[in-house]
Protein backbone atom coordinates (compact mmCIF):
# COMPACT_ATOMS: atom_id res chain seq x y z
CA UNK A 1 0.00 0.00 0.00
CA UNK A 2 2.80 2.59 0.72
CA UNK A 3 4.38 1.47 -2.63
CA UNK A 4 6.60 4.37 -4.15
CA UNK A 5 8.01 3.77 -7.33
CA UNK A 6 10.36 5.93 -9.10
CA UNK A 7 9.73 7.97 -12.54
CA UNK A 8 11.01 10.64 -14.20
CA UNK A 9 9.48 14.39 -14.71
CA UNK A 10 8.96 14.84 -18.41
CA UNK A 11 6.71 18.17 -18.35
CA UNK A 12 4.87 20.25 -16.41
CA UNK A 13 1.10 20.22 -17.02
CA UNK A 14 -0.39 22.84 -14.90
CA UNK A 15 1.07 24.91 -12.86
CA UNK A 16 -1.28 26.66 -11.10
CA UNK A 17 -1.93 22.87 -9.52
CA UNK A 18 1.49 22.11 -9.42
CA UNK A 19 0.99 19.10 -11.65
CA UNK A 20 3.35 17.49 -14.14
CA UNK A 21 4.01 14.18 -16.02
CA UNK A 22 6.11 11.88 -14.91
CA UNK A 23 7.51 8.75 -16.79
CA UNK A 24 6.96 5.89 -14.82
CA UNK A 25 8.67 2.81 -16.82
CA UNK A 26 7.15 3.42 -19.98
CA UNK A 27 3.83 4.53 -18.19
CA UNK A 28 3.26 9.33 -18.30
CA UNK A 29 0.86 9.86 -15.16
CA UNK A 30 0.22 13.23 -14.31
CA UNK A 31 1.46 13.68 -10.61
CA UNK A 32 1.96 16.39 -7.94
CA UNK A 33 5.25 17.81 -7.06
CA UNK A 34 4.63 20.12 -4.41
CA UNK A 35 6.64 18.60 -1.90
CA UNK A 36 9.75 18.15 -4.25
CA UNK A 37 9.96 21.79 -5.17
CA UNK A 38 12.51 23.76 -2.98
CA UNK A 39 11.73 27.15 -1.96
CA UNK A 40 12.68 29.70 -4.74
CA UNK A 41 12.39 26.36 -6.97
CA UNK A 42 10.34 27.02 -10.23
CA UNK A 43 8.71 24.06 -11.39
CA UNK A 44 10.25 24.57 -14.74
CA UNK A 45 13.69 23.87 -13.04
CA UNK A 46 12.10 19.89 -12.14
CA UNK A 47 11.93 18.61 -15.79
CA UNK A 48 14.36 15.54 -15.88
CA UNK A 49 14.84 14.75 -12.02
CA UNK A 50 13.98 11.71 -11.09
CA UNK A 51 11.29 10.69 -7.80
CA UNK A 52 9.55 8.57 -6.05
CA UNK A 53 5.88 8.85 -6.78
CA UNK A 54 3.06 7.39 -4.32
CA UNK A 55 -0.80 7.64 -5.30
CA UNK A 56 -0.45 10.55 -7.40
CA UNK A 57 2.24 12.88 -5.36
CA UNK A 58 6.47 13.17 -5.58
CA UNK A 59 7.34 12.49 -2.55
CA UNK A 60 11.52 12.64 -2.91
CA UNK A 61 13.50 13.77 -5.15
CA UNK A 62 16.04 10.45 -5.73
CA UNK A 63 19.90 11.09 -4.52
CA UNK A 64 21.87 9.67 -7.98
CA UNK A 65 24.54 9.40 -5.54
CA UNK A 66 23.32 7.40 -2.76
CA UNK A 67 21.47 5.42 -5.84
CA UNK A 68 25.23 3.76 -6.80
CA UNK A 69 25.37 2.47 -3.42
CA UNK A 70 24.84 -1.19 -5.16
CA UNK A 71 27.88 -3.19 -4.41
CA UNK A 72 28.82 -1.69 -0.81
CA UNK A 73 27.05 -0.31 2.41
CA UNK A 74 26.42 3.33 3.40
CA UNK A 75 29.17 4.96 5.29
CA UNK B 1 13.88 0.45 -15.88
CA UNK B 2 16.25 3.09 -13.94
CA UNK B 3 16.41 3.06 -10.49
CA UNK B 4 14.51 -0.44 -9.93
CA UNK B 5 16.19 -2.70 -12.13
CA UNK B 6 19.62 -2.27 -10.79
CA UNK B 7 18.39 -3.07 -7.69
CA UNK B 8 17.12 -6.66 -9.04
CA UNK B 9 20.47 -7.80 -10.27
CA UNK B 10 20.50 -11.48 -9.41
CA UNK B 11 24.65 -11.77 -9.23
CA UNK B 12 25.02 -8.72 -6.72
CA UNK B 13 21.88 -10.44 -4.43
CA UNK B 14 24.15 -13.68 -4.47
CA UNK B 15 26.93 -11.31 -3.36
CA UNK B 16 24.88 -9.96 -0.56
CA UNK B 17 23.62 -13.14 0.88
CA UNK B 18 27.02 -14.06 0.95
CA UNK B 19 28.23 -11.46 3.38
CA UNK B 20 25.35 -11.81 5.31
CA UNK B 21 26.06 -15.47 5.87
CA UNK B 22 29.46 -14.43 7.03
CA UNK B 23 28.42 -12.15 9.46
CA UNK B 24 25.43 -14.97 11.02
CA UNK B 25 29.12 -17.11 11.77
CA UNK B 26 29.39 -15.00 15.32
CA UNK B 27 25.39 -14.71 15.69
CA UNK B 28 23.38 -17.03 17.26
CA UNK B 29 20.51 -18.47 15.49
CA UNK B 30 17.54 -18.03 15.08
CA UNK B 31 17.48 -14.36 14.37
CA UNK B 32 13.92 -12.86 14.37
CA UNK B 33 13.86 -9.98 11.84
CA UNK B 34 10.36 -7.99 11.63
CA UNK B 35 9.65 -6.28 8.55
CA UNK B 36 6.86 -3.50 9.86
CA UNK B 37 5.73 -2.54 6.04
CA UNK B 38 3.49 -4.53 3.52
CA UNK B 39 5.32 -3.67 0.76
CA UNK B 40 8.86 -5.59 2.36
CA UNK B 41 6.67 -8.76 3.16
CA UNK B 42 5.73 -8.83 -0.33
CA UNK B 43 8.86 -8.07 -1.24
CA UNK B 44 10.33 -10.53 0.52
CA UNK B 45 8.15 -13.20 -0.92
CA UNK B 46 8.05 -11.94 -4.22
CA UNK B 47 11.70 -12.05 -4.92
CA UNK B 48 12.47 -15.35 -2.97
CA UNK B 49 14.72 -13.58 -0.42
CA UNK B 50 13.16 -16.21 2.21
CA UNK B 51 14.75 -18.86 0.31
CA UNK B 52 17.94 -17.93 -0.72
CA UNK B 53 18.65 -16.42 2.92
CA UNK B 54 20.15 -18.50 5.60
CA UNK B 55 17.58 -20.48 7.91
CA UNK B 56 18.88 -18.52 10.45
CA UNK B 57 17.63 -15.46 9.28
CA UNK B 58 13.53 -15.48 11.01
CA UNK B 59 10.93 -13.05 8.99
CA UNK B 60 8.65 -11.67 11.52
CA UNK B 61 5.57 -10.35 9.12
CA UNK B 62 4.69 -6.89 10.90
CA UNK B 63 1.21 -5.67 11.01
CA UNK B 64 2.18 -2.59 8.09
CA UNK B 65 -0.39 -3.32 5.36
CA UNK B 66 -3.41 -0.55 6.15
CA UNK B 67 -5.63 -2.89 4.04
CA UNK B 68 -4.75 -5.81 6.70
CA UNK B 69 -5.66 -3.31 9.78
CA UNK B 70 -8.41 -1.53 8.12
CA UNK B 71 -11.38 -2.18 10.92
CA UNK B 72 -15.08 -3.78 9.58
CA UNK B 73 -16.77 -0.79 11.03
CA UNK B 74 -15.13 1.49 8.51
CA UNK B 75 -15.88 -1.00 6.12
CA UNK B 76 -19.79 -1.23 6.93
CA UNK B 77 -19.18 2.84 6.93
CA UNK B 78 -18.36 3.20 3.31
CA UNK B 79 -20.69 0.83 1.95
CA UNK B 80 -23.21 2.53 3.73
CA UNK B 81 -22.43 5.62 2.04
CA UNK B 82 -22.24 3.46 -1.20
CA UNK B 83 -25.81 2.55 -1.21
CA UNK B 84 -26.91 6.42 -0.84
CA UNK B 85 -27.61 7.31 -5.01
CA UNK B 86 -25.85 10.71 -4.52
CA UNK B 87 -22.60 9.08 -3.67
CA UNK B 88 -19.64 8.03 -5.66
CA UNK B 89 -17.75 6.15 -3.17
CA UNK B 90 -14.04 6.56 -4.39
CA UNK B 91 -11.87 3.97 -2.72
CA UNK B 92 -8.06 2.27 -3.29
CA UNK B 93 -8.15 -1.13 -5.22
CA UNK B 94 -7.07 -2.75 -2.40
CA UNK B 95 -9.77 -1.74 0.11
CA UNK B 96 -12.78 -3.16 -1.82
CA UNK B 97 -12.33 -6.77 -1.35
CA UNK B 98 -11.77 -6.03 2.69
CA UNK B 99 -14.88 -8.01 3.96
CA UNK B 100 -17.09 -5.93 6.75
CA UNK B 101 -19.75 -7.14 8.72
CA UNK B 102 -21.99 -8.35 5.63
CA UNK B 103 -19.94 -7.70 2.81
CA UNK B 104 -17.59 -5.54 1.25
CA UNK B 105 -17.28 -2.31 -0.80
CA UNK B 106 -17.25 -4.54 -3.89
CA UNK B 107 -20.45 -6.96 -2.81
CA UNK B 108 -21.95 -3.17 -2.10
CA UNK B 109 -21.23 -2.38 -5.94
CA UNK B 110 -22.40 -5.49 -7.17
CA UNK B 111 -25.89 -4.60 -5.49
CA UNK B 112 -25.84 -1.10 -7.35
CA UNK B 113 -23.45 1.20 -5.34
CA UNK B 114 -21.34 3.19 -7.51
CA UNK B 115 -17.87 1.97 -6.15
CA UNK B 116 -14.97 3.66 -8.14
CA UNK B 117 -11.18 2.40 -7.98
CA UNK B 118 -8.81 4.85 -7.88
CA UNK B 119 -5.31 5.35 -7.83
CA UNK B 120 -4.64 8.69 -6.28
CA UNK B 121 -7.22 11.03 -4.12
CA UNK B 122 -6.30 13.64 -6.73
CA UNK B 123 -8.20 10.87 -9.23
CA UNK B 124 -11.56 11.19 -6.83
CA UNK B 125 -11.13 15.08 -6.99
CA UNK B 126 -11.40 15.08 -10.82
CA UNK B 127 -14.55 12.66 -10.60
CA UNK B 128 -16.08 15.29 -8.48
CA UNK B 129 -15.17 17.82 -10.69
CA UNK B 130 -16.63 16.06 -13.33
CA UNK B 131 -19.59 15.12 -11.65
CA UNK B 132 -20.75 18.28 -9.81
CA UNK B 133 -24.66 16.59 -9.40
CA UNK B 134 -23.14 13.86 -7.11
CA UNK B 135 -21.76 13.75 -4.01
CA UNK B 136 -17.86 11.89 -4.54
CA UNK B 137 -16.53 10.28 -1.14
CA UNK B 138 -13.13 9.25 -0.86
CA UNK B 139 -12.24 6.05 1.53
CA UNK B 140 -8.83 7.86 3.01
CA UNK B 141 -6.64 4.59 4.38
CA UNK B 142 -3.21 4.57 4.24
CA UNK B 143 0.13 5.17 6.93
CA UNK B 144 1.72 8.48 6.49
CA UNK B 145 2.86 7.78 3.63
CA UNK B 146 -0.28 8.36 2.19
CA UNK B 147 -1.45 11.04 4.54
CA UNK B 148 -0.04 14.10 2.14
CA UNK B 149 -1.82 13.08 -0.57
CA UNK B 150 -4.98 13.21 0.98
CA UNK B 151 -4.24 16.35 2.72
CA UNK B 152 -2.92 17.86 -0.73
CA UNK B 153 -6.10 17.04 -2.35
CA UNK B 154 -8.42 18.71 0.67
CA UNK B 155 -6.47 21.89 0.28
CA UNK B 156 -6.48 21.29 -3.45
CA UNK B 157 -10.61 20.98 -3.03
CA UNK B 158 -10.44 23.96 -0.83
CA UNK B 159 -8.68 26.11 -3.41
CA UNK B 160 -11.32 25.45 -5.79
CA UNK B 161 -14.47 25.62 -3.99
CA UNK B 162 -15.30 22.02 -4.75
CA UNK B 163 -18.19 21.40 -2.72
CA UNK B 164 -19.37 17.74 -3.25
CA UNK B 165 -16.39 16.29 -2.37
CA UNK B 166 -15.44 14.62 0.89
CA UNK B 167 -12.86 12.19 2.60
CA UNK B 168 -14.06 9.43 4.97
CA UNK B 169 -10.70 9.84 6.91
CA UNK B 170 -9.20 6.38 8.22
CA UNK B 171 -5.63 7.24 8.06
CA UNK B 172 -3.88 5.87 10.90
CA UNK B 173 -0.09 6.54 12.12
CA UNK B 174 3.18 3.86 12.04
CA UNK B 175 4.58 4.62 15.16
CA UNK B 176 1.42 3.38 17.28
CA UNK B 177 1.29 0.48 15.38
CA UNK B 178 4.94 -0.55 15.79
CA UNK B 179 4.78 0.42 19.34
CA UNK B 180 1.89 -2.06 20.17
CA UNK B 181 3.47 -4.66 18.62
CA UNK B 182 7.19 -4.31 20.05
CA UNK B 183 5.28 -3.85 23.84
CA UNK B 184 3.89 -7.65 23.61
CA UNK B 185 6.17 -9.57 25.46
CA UNK B 186 5.54 -12.35 23.31
CA UNK B 187 7.17 -10.66 21.01
CA UNK B 188 11.25 -10.78 20.41
CA UNK B 189 13.39 -9.13 18.07
CA UNK B 190 16.58 -9.40 17.20
CA UNK B 191 16.04 -6.43 14.61
CA UNK B 192 13.62 -4.11 12.75
CA UNK B 193 13.27 -3.61 9.05
CA UNK B 194 11.73 0.36 9.41
CA UNK B 195 8.89 1.28 6.35
CA UNK B 196 11.03 3.55 3.56
CA UNK B 197 8.31 5.16 2.49
CA UNK B 198 6.96 6.11 5.79
CA UNK B 199 10.00 7.19 6.36
CA UNK B 200 10.38 9.30 3.39
CA UNK B 201 7.64 11.54 4.53
CA UNK B 202 8.09 11.76 8.20
CA UNK B 203 12.26 11.36 7.81
CA UNK B 204 14.71 8.33 8.98
CA UNK B 205 14.72 9.44 12.67
CA UNK B 206 11.30 9.06 13.06
CA UNK B 207 12.27 5.50 13.80
CA UNK B 208 15.23 6.62 16.25
CA UNK B 209 12.46 5.84 18.98
CA UNK B 210 12.80 1.84 18.28
CA UNK B 211 16.54 1.16 19.01
CA UNK B 212 16.55 4.06 22.21
CA UNK B 213 13.46 3.06 24.27
CA UNK B 214 13.18 -0.93 23.09
CA UNK B 215 16.84 -1.74 22.62
CA UNK B 216 16.50 -3.33 18.93
CA UNK B 217 18.65 -2.62 16.55
CA UNK B 218 16.94 -0.75 13.17
CA UNK B 219 17.52 0.17 9.51
CA UNK B 220 15.68 2.02 7.47
CA UNK B 221 14.84 -0.27 3.97
CA UNK B 222 13.87 0.43 0.42
CA UNK B 223 11.66 -2.06 -1.47
CA UNK B 224 13.74 -3.84 -3.91
CA UNK B 225 15.82 -6.80 -3.27
CA UNK B 226 19.39 -5.79 -3.15
CA UNK B 227 17.93 -2.55 -0.54
CA UNK B 228 16.36 -5.63 1.53
CA UNK B 229 19.77 -7.53 1.32
CA UNK B 230 21.86 -4.36 2.08
CA UNK B 231 19.58 -3.48 5.27
CA UNK B 232 20.07 -6.63 6.61
CA UNK B 233 23.96 -6.78 6.07
CA UNK B 234 23.37 -3.54 8.12
CA UNK B 235 21.41 -5.33 10.77
CA UNK B 236 23.80 -8.11 11.20
CA UNK B 237 26.51 -5.58 11.44
CA UNK B 238 24.82 -3.81 14.01
CA UNK B 239 24.34 -6.99 15.65
CA UNK B 240 27.78 -8.50 15.42
CA UNK B 241 29.39 -4.95 16.58
CA UNK B 242 26.88 -4.97 19.36
CA UNK B 243 25.65 -1.70 18.39
CA UNK B 244 21.89 -0.79 18.63
CA UNK B 245 21.39 2.51 16.70
CA UNK B 246 19.51 3.38 13.63
CA UNK B 247 20.76 3.17 10.42
CA UNK B 248 19.26 4.23 7.00
CA UNK B 249 20.09 2.14 4.02
CA UNK B 250 17.37 4.34 1.69
CA UNK B 251 19.27 7.17 1.70
CA UNK B 252 18.38 7.55 -1.83
CA UNK B 253 15.12 8.88 -0.87
CA UNK B 254 15.27 8.65 3.05
CA UNK B 255 16.33 11.95 4.20
CA UNK B 256 17.16 12.16 8.52
CA UNK B 257 14.24 14.92 8.62
CA UNK B 258 11.96 13.82 5.84
CA UNK B 259 9.81 15.79 3.57
CA UNK B 260 9.08 18.64 5.10
CA UNK B 261 6.04 19.91 2.82
CA UNK B 262 4.54 16.64 2.59
CA UNK B 263 4.90 16.70 6.98
CA UNK B 264 3.37 20.85 6.56
CA UNK B 265 0.63 19.44 4.58
CA UNK B 266 0.01 16.72 7.24
CA UNK B 267 -0.21 18.91 9.68
CA UNK B 268 -2.35 21.59 8.24
CA UNK B 269 -5.17 19.66 7.83
CA UNK B 270 -5.11 16.39 9.82
CA UNK B 271 -4.88 16.05 14.08
CA UNK B 272 -4.45 13.53 16.19
CA UNK B 273 -7.37 11.66 17.86
CA UNK B 274 -6.94 9.51 21.14
CA UNK B 275 -7.35 6.26 20.21
CA UNK B 276 -8.24 4.56 16.71
CA UNK B 277 -9.62 0.70 16.01
CA UNK B 278 -7.26 -1.26 14.23
CA UNK B 279 -8.26 -4.65 13.07
CA UNK B 280 -6.46 -7.54 14.84
CA UNK B 281 -4.79 -5.19 17.30
CA UNK B 282 -7.63 -3.46 18.97
CA UNK B 283 -8.08 0.27 20.21
CA UNK B 284 -4.85 1.56 19.86
CA UNK B 285 -3.59 5.04 21.87
CA UNK B 286 -2.50 7.65 19.68
CA UNK B 287 -3.05 5.70 16.43
CA UNK B 288 -5.26 7.89 14.54
CA UNK B 289 -6.29 11.10 12.35
CA UNK B 290 -9.25 12.87 11.69
CA UNK B 291 -9.40 15.85 9.85
CA UNK B 292 -9.68 19.29 11.69
CA UNK B 293 -12.65 21.49 11.90
CA UNK B 294 -11.51 24.28 9.47
CA UNK B 295 -11.83 21.66 6.91
CA UNK B 296 -15.04 19.81 8.23
CA UNK B 297 -16.89 20.51 5.14
CA UNK B 298 -14.49 17.91 3.74
CA UNK B 299 -15.03 15.28 6.45
CA UNK B 300 -17.58 12.90 5.08
CA UNK B 301 -18.53 11.92 8.60
CA UNK B 302 -19.49 15.80 9.62
CA UNK B 303 -20.62 16.07 6.00
CA UNK B 304 -23.33 12.80 6.13
CA UNK B 305 -24.18 12.72 9.93
CA UNK B 306 -22.95 9.51 9.81
CA UNK B 307 -20.29 7.38 12.33
CA UNK B 308 -19.06 4.36 12.42
CA UNK B 309 -21.19 1.36 14.88
CA UNK B 310 -18.92 -0.74 16.86
CA UNK B 311 -18.60 -4.27 15.25
CA UNK B 312 -17.32 -7.64 17.22
CA UNK B 313 -14.46 -8.52 15.18
CA UNK B 314 -14.44 -11.86 14.41
CA UNK B 315 -12.62 -14.64 16.78
CA UNK B 316 -9.60 -15.35 13.77
CA UNK B 317 -6.23 -16.20 14.38
CA UNK B 318 -5.65 -13.23 12.16
CA UNK B 319 -4.39 -10.80 15.42
CA UNK B 320 -1.91 -13.82 15.92
CA UNK B 321 -0.39 -13.64 12.64
CA UNK B 322 -0.41 -9.55 12.83
CA UNK B 323 1.83 -9.57 15.50
CA UNK B 324 3.93 -12.03 13.78
CA UNK B 325 3.19 -15.06 16.71
CA UNK B 326 1.29 -17.58 14.30
CA UNK B 327 3.01 -18.32 11.10
CA UNK B 328 -0.41 -18.07 8.17
CA UNK B 329 0.58 -21.18 7.07
CA UNK B 330 -0.15 -22.56 10.79
CA UNK B 331 -3.64 -21.11 10.91
CA UNK B 332 -6.30 -23.26 10.60
CA UNK B 333 -8.21 -21.41 7.89
CA UNK B 334 -5.52 -20.81 5.52
CA UNK B 335 -5.72 -21.74 2.30
CA UNK B 336 -9.36 -23.88 3.10
CA UNK B 337 -11.89 -21.32 4.21
CA UNK B 338 -9.65 -18.37 3.69
CA UNK B 339 -8.11 -17.89 0.54
CA UNK B 340 -7.59 -14.70 -1.88
CA UNK B 341 -10.72 -15.35 -3.86
CA UNK B 342 -12.84 -15.89 -0.44
CA UNK B 343 -10.78 -14.04 2.74
CA UNK B 344 -12.23 -14.45 6.06
CA UNK B 345 -9.54 -11.92 7.28
CA UNK B 346 -7.72 -9.35 5.92
CA UNK B 347 -4.39 -10.70 5.64
CA UNK B 348 -5.55 -12.82 3.12
CA UNK B 349 -7.03 -9.70 1.25
CA UNK B 350 -4.22 -7.05 0.12
CA UNK B 351 -1.27 -8.70 -1.70
CA UNK B 352 0.94 -7.19 0.91
CA UNK B 353 -0.95 -9.01 3.62
CA UNK B 354 1.00 -11.89 5.41
CA UNK B 355 -1.39 -14.86 4.48
CA UNK B 356 -1.82 -13.56 0.61
CA UNK B 357 1.74 -13.03 -0.17
CA UNK B 358 2.18 -16.61 1.77
CA UNK B 359 -0.60 -18.02 -0.65
CA UNK B 360 0.53 -16.41 -3.64
CA UNK B 361 4.46 -17.34 -3.19
CA UNK B 362 4.08 -20.62 -1.34
CA UNK B 363 5.89 -19.08 1.83
CA UNK B 364 7.63 -22.78 2.39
Amino acid sequence: MCLGVPGKIVAITDPERQLGAVDIGGVRREVNLSCVLEEGERLQDLIGEWVVVHVGVALSRIDQEAALWLDALPE
Amino acid sequence: MRFLSEFRDPSLANAWVRRIEAHLSGLQAPLPIMEFCGGHTHAIFRYGLHQILPSAIEWVHGPGCPVCVLPRAAIDLACTLAQDPAVILASFGDAVRVPGSSGSLLSAKAQGGDVRIVYSPLDALEIARRHPEREVVFLAIGFETTQPATALTILQAEREGIANFSVLCRHVITEAAIRAVLADPDVRLAGVIAPGHVATVLGANAFAFIPKEYRIPTVVSGFEPLDLLQALCLLLGQLAAGRCALDNQYRRSVRPQGNLAAQKAIAQVFEPIGSAEWRGLGRLPASGVRIKERYGRFDAERRFGVTAQTVEEEPLPCSQVLCGKLKPKACPYFGTRCHPEQPLGALMVSSEGACAAWYRYQGE
